[in-house]
């Protein structure tokens, strides 16, 4: 059963009655070029198990053998997290039956993680939240299910399932929050926007493609609330599918607004898996916590232990990329953004874009002004990520060199990138081969001035009056003619002297 | 020669023998092969040592050696020479079964890197052997394809788990094997069967393909019928391999050379008090203490050391094995391959899998299954696998401590000599003793061997002689090993070839 919305509190009341804690567990995939503990490719959207070996599928008598450059990741993570790097650590067995783990259990770590003990400071809204990091840890991830039939797309009631062994063994790095309390009202955007701000350093240290919509950066969201004169935590949900920082968000207020109705109404919230449904803005349970899984970890035989010196993870520590929350308000700064538009940047992800189209020669507002408008606007029609849309910041530092060179106009400069993304070549083939450049052929566009003049004499008569706004309608006929290769501000002179009004 | 006496001739002769005979051009590896699957065909009915032959497979490699040596190329001193494989490694040629029902048709992508070095090395594999299902037993009546028998004995246990390779051996059917050892599976059976079994240091012999039992205790290993043989086998398949992350990256020790070597002499020989006295047949305690002051004899010093943990070693080895065990079998669900029970549109996944794990698996299987998801369960797990670990650490201290005043360590094998098919089968505790003796240097994960050393008074069965030595010493086995066989060949009881009607072993007078 789902809470409709009548049965929500409203959130100014929630937050009269009660603290939410939150705690939020978020599930990186490395882009490392292999597997965690095999050789297999790790590209995303293969044709299904089509990489995969004997390891990844567990089949009788292979044995894993750890990726050296996830446990680089895995360090130079747990360093941006201001973590502590185990001098000594081993990977464990999450023992459990399920048909999209081969080997029925998962190699992860337990009590011996490969970093602990960090934080990660946030901004919001001007004011700057430090989530305590519990862990960092490395783990494989699972293969993909697709329960065939049934109504709810799970195990429960399909007629069949598919399984693609493809992302099993896919290097994980779990990270883990320390109860975030404190919050109060702005929980569920503090949340957001440690996710927001973990997007930003996973993206800056390059160790993974962040792409929640793709499950490369997923998140578990956990919260409960703890009554106003309470002393001890309240009992949690976790919610899963949360696939967007919207929904990071959105769900969260969500749980914290049914939780209070429950307790309010002399109910217990129920320790339990919940499902975020995006489209109803709802979440509905899913297994029940109640009764624990015992997932009888122990050492990891077939390994050995981590042991990282210290003078690598050192060197791995000369390699952190700047704090994100530090970075974003030099960036605001130098940019001179507003707080909004810095937040419309970070939610698209465009962070880095516009930086490095910065870097290539565009001006802060030009770059910003593009990749959060036009191309993301684009982007969104095409479902992807901006970073996906296939047109780099070099290109659109092009694009926008071409505008101010006076080559192309915006309108035109709109073409030149849809050129660009349907792989015409870079900006400046475009203009050549769709023929984009504004004509510059004084003669020509004389020409098609005199033929714009010739057509519309009442409209050429007010202007020669020194009615000089009537020229639109005769700049307007011109472009037409020009099918918009013309630069409007030249046709204006144009007008204007050949009707002896300049 | 008459063709009787040819196969005879063969098989009986050392794995080193034949290499030198197929490497000289004297024998050919077809013939070789030929005499080794004729032995086969004589005696497994009875024997039941192997549980899938190879003819075919066997020949067509023993022609591409005949053929590389023919056009004058030197192979490595074991090319050509046939061998059984334990049916736990994988190797595409055949169905690796681990004796289960559950892999009962289940042929391997891929080849284990043991399997691969004996390829490499120009071995010729005539089939996979018979072991306790899962390799979990002492005597492989667990086996889903019948029990072995022993040579010396048809009614009598071959030993297990890896008794199909050393009754392989012990019936002269194959004149290497290979083996895997966890508790004892390859000394026990050596012991019993009166055969050369060597179980190397943990990670000196690659796991990569061999179906694991318990991860921090298996190991692969030599079989063989004499000390020499069982050297040249361990060279071959030893040494590092990067896609096992146990595997010790040093150089293998120069045990070829140690059993050439056979020199005791200024050698210190602990022997282990707690091995030994009551539940010790007294055949087997006269045959061991014979064999000490035999090495005595050849100039070592003979010592006696205490291990005091060793009393614990089978409490700590009973909730260890199991723990991994029940993690290393859960992947046989029915989902991928193996057996599948009740898939029949209306079973859900995880009844197919209930349904499958209970018809796959035998009770042994079963019951250490059990055990081991206890061990590891929440609330037991500090008061069984964590105090089993601990334990672990002192057996290994005790080992250090022996190590510090020693050379070598020696015991009996195994407390007693085979014992009868059936006997143990229904008494787990009897059965589990076989290994009491075997069991320390798996949880140490140091070297050990078994070698024989005669025949008990009371019932004419092989007695087996165990050393152990410090981690990566495998070749002070060795030493040991061979300097026993050559005392026990002047003494005239080397032999082992035992009684088997039918055998090729024995040319027929009228030849």
């Amino acid at each position: 059963m789902s809470a409709s919305a009548d049965e929500l509190m409203d959130y100014d009341e929630v937050l009269d009655r009660f603290d939410p804690v939150m705690g939020l567990e978020v599930h990186v995939e490395l882009n490392t070029a292999t597997k965690m503990f095999c050789g297999c490719p790790t590209t995303f959207g293969a044709e299904p198990n089509t990489q995969v070996c004997p390891v990844c599928l567990g089949l009788p008598g292979s044995m894993p053998v750890v990726n050296g450059k996830a446990v680089e990741s895995a360090i130079r993570i747990g360093l941006a997290l201001n973590c502590e790097i185990a001098q000594w650590c081993r990977f464990a067995r999450k023992n459990y039956f399920y048909p999209d783990m081969p080997k029925d259990y998962q190699i992860s770590q337990y009590d011996e993680p490969i970093a602990f003990n960090g934080h990660l400071d946030v901004d919001v809204e001007g004011e700057t939240f430090r989530i305590d990091i519990e862990r960092a840890h490395m783990e494989e991830d699972t293969g993909k299910s697709l329960h065939v039939g049934g109504s709810t797309g799970r195990i429960q009631g399909a007629e069949y399932s598919l399984l693609d062994y493809n992302r099993c063994g896919v290097p994980l790095i779990e990270i883990v929050t320390k109860p975030i309390v404190g919050a109060g009202a702005k929980a569920p955007q503090v949340a957001r926007a440690y996710v927001a701000h973990l997007r930003e350093l996973l993206r800056a240290l390059g160790v993974s493609d962040v792409r929640m919509e793709q499950g490369s950066l997923r998140c578990d969201a956990n919260v409960s609330l703890m009554a106003k004169d309470a002393t001890e935590f309240g009992t949690r949900t976790e919610t899963k599918n949360v696939n967007s920082l919207r929904s990071v968000e959105n769900a969260l207020a969500f749980e914290m607004r049914r939780q209070a109705m429950v307790l309010a109404g002399g109910g217990r919230v129920k320790q339990e898996t919940r499902h975020w449904n995006e489209s109803q803005g709802n979440t509905s349970p899913g297994r029940s916590k109640e009764t624990a899984e015992d997932y009888r970890y122990f050492p990891e035989p077939d390994l050995v232990p981590v042991a990282p010196a210290t003078a690598w993870v050192e060197e791995l520590r000369a390699t952190l990329p700047e704090p994100p929350a530090q970075r974003m308000r030099r960036l605001a700064e130098q940019w001179q953004l507003g707080e909004l538009e810095l937040q419309a940047v970070i939610s698209a992800g465009a962070l880095d874009l516009i930086d490095a189209t910065v870097t290539a020669g565009a001006s802060p507002q030009a770059a910003r002004k593009w990749w959060t408008g036009e191309l993301l606007r684009r982007a969104n029609e095409a479902g992807v990520d901006l970073a996906d849309l296939g047109i780099s910041p070099a290109q659109v530092a092009a694009v926008q060199g071409l505008v101010e060179a006076g080559t192309v106009n915006d309108k035109l400069a709109r073409q030149v990138i849809e050129g660009v993304l349907a792989g015409e070549g870079e900006p400046a083939e475009v203009v050549e081969s769709r023929g984009l450049a504004v004509v510059s052929d004084e003669g020509e566009l004389s020409a098609a001035v005199d033929a714009a003049i010739a057509a519309n004499p009442d409209v050429a008569a007010k202007i020669r009056e020194g009615k000089v706004q009537a020229a639109g309608a005769l700049i307007g006929s011109v472009m037409k003619a020009m099918r918009g290769q013309a630069d409007a501000a030249r046709v204006r002179e144009l007008v204007l002297a050949k009707l002896a009004q300049s | 020669m008459s063709q009787a006496d040819l196969n005879a001739r063969i098989i009986t002769a050392t794995a080193a023998e034949l290499g030198r005979a197929i490497a000289a051009g004297t024998w050919t590896s077809v013939q070789v092969t030929t005499a080794f699957l004729a032995q086969i065909d004589a005696v497994d009915d009875r024997v039941n040592a192997f549980v899938s032959v190879d003819r075919e497979g066997a020949l067509a490699a023993a022609r591409r050696v005949d053929e590389r040596i023919a056009a004058g190329e030197r192979l490595g001193p074991l090319a050509g020479v046939p061998i059984a494989v334990k049916d736990l490694l994988c190797y595409q040629e055949l169905p690796t079964t681990a004796g289960s029902r559950m892999l009962e048709n289940w042929t391997p992508p891929y080849n284990s890197t043991v399997v691969q070095r004996l390829l490499d090395a120009g071995l010729v594999i005539l089939g996979k052997t018979n072991l306790d299902e899962f390799a979990m037993g002492s005597s492989t009546e667990t086996s889903a394809f019948g029990a072995s028998h022993n040579p010396w004995d048809l009614d009598r246990i071959p030993g297990g788990s890896g008794g199909g390779s050393s009754a392989a051996l012990a019936a002269h059917e194959a004149p290497l094997a290979i083996g895997t050892d966890t508790g004892g599976s390859i000394r026990q059976p050596a012991s019993v069967t009166g055969t050369v079994g060597v179980k190397p240091t943990y990670g000196g012999v690659s796991r990569y393909g061999i179906i694991a039992m318990a991860s921090s205790l298996d190991q692969c290993g030599p079989c063989a019928r004499t000390v020499e043989d069982a050297a040249l086998l361990h060279e071959v398949i030893a040494g590092h391999d990067p896609m096992d992350a146990t595997s010790i990256d040093q150089p293998v020790p120069a045990v070829a050379e140690a059993s050439r070597a056979g020199d005791v002499r200024g050698m210190r020989i602990g022997v282990v008090r707690e091995l030994g006295g009551e539940g010790y047949a007294p055949g087997v305690e006269q045959r061991f203490d014979e064999a000490v002051e035999l090495l005595r004899a050849q100039g070592a010093e003979v010592v006696e050391v205490s291990c005091p943990h060793f009393d614990q070693s089978l409490s700590t080895y009973y909730l260890i094995m199991p723990a991994e065990m029940s993690s290393n079998l859960a992947r046989y669900d029915a989902m991928r391959y193996g057996l599948r029970v009740g898939d029949d549109g209306q079973n859900s996944a995880e009844q197919v899998m209930r349904l499958s794990r209970g018809a796959g698996f035998g009770s042994e299987a079963k019951r250490r299954i059990i055990i081991g998801t206890y061990a590891l369960s929440a609330g037991y797990y500090d008061a069984y696998y964590g105090s089993a670990q601990k334990m672990r650490t002192l057996i290994t201290r005790d080992f250090d401590a022996a190590f510090a005043q020693c050379d070598v360590l020696v015991s009996p094998s195994t407390p007693t000599t085979a014992f009868k098919l059936g006997e143990r089968i229904d008494d787990p505790l009897a059965m589990y003793k076989a290994d009491l003796c075997t069991i320390p240097s798996n949880l140490a994960g140091n070297a050990s061997a078994s070698f024989p050393c005669g025949t008990a008074p009371e019932d004419g069965l092989p007695v087996g002689f165990q050393v152990m030595a410090p981690p990566m010493a495998d070749d002070r086995l060795y030493r040991v090993g061979a300097a026993l066989e050559r005392a026990l060949a002047t003494r005239g009881t080397s032999t082992v070839i035992p009684q088997l009607p039918g055998s090729l072993a024995e040319p027929s007078q009228e030849a």
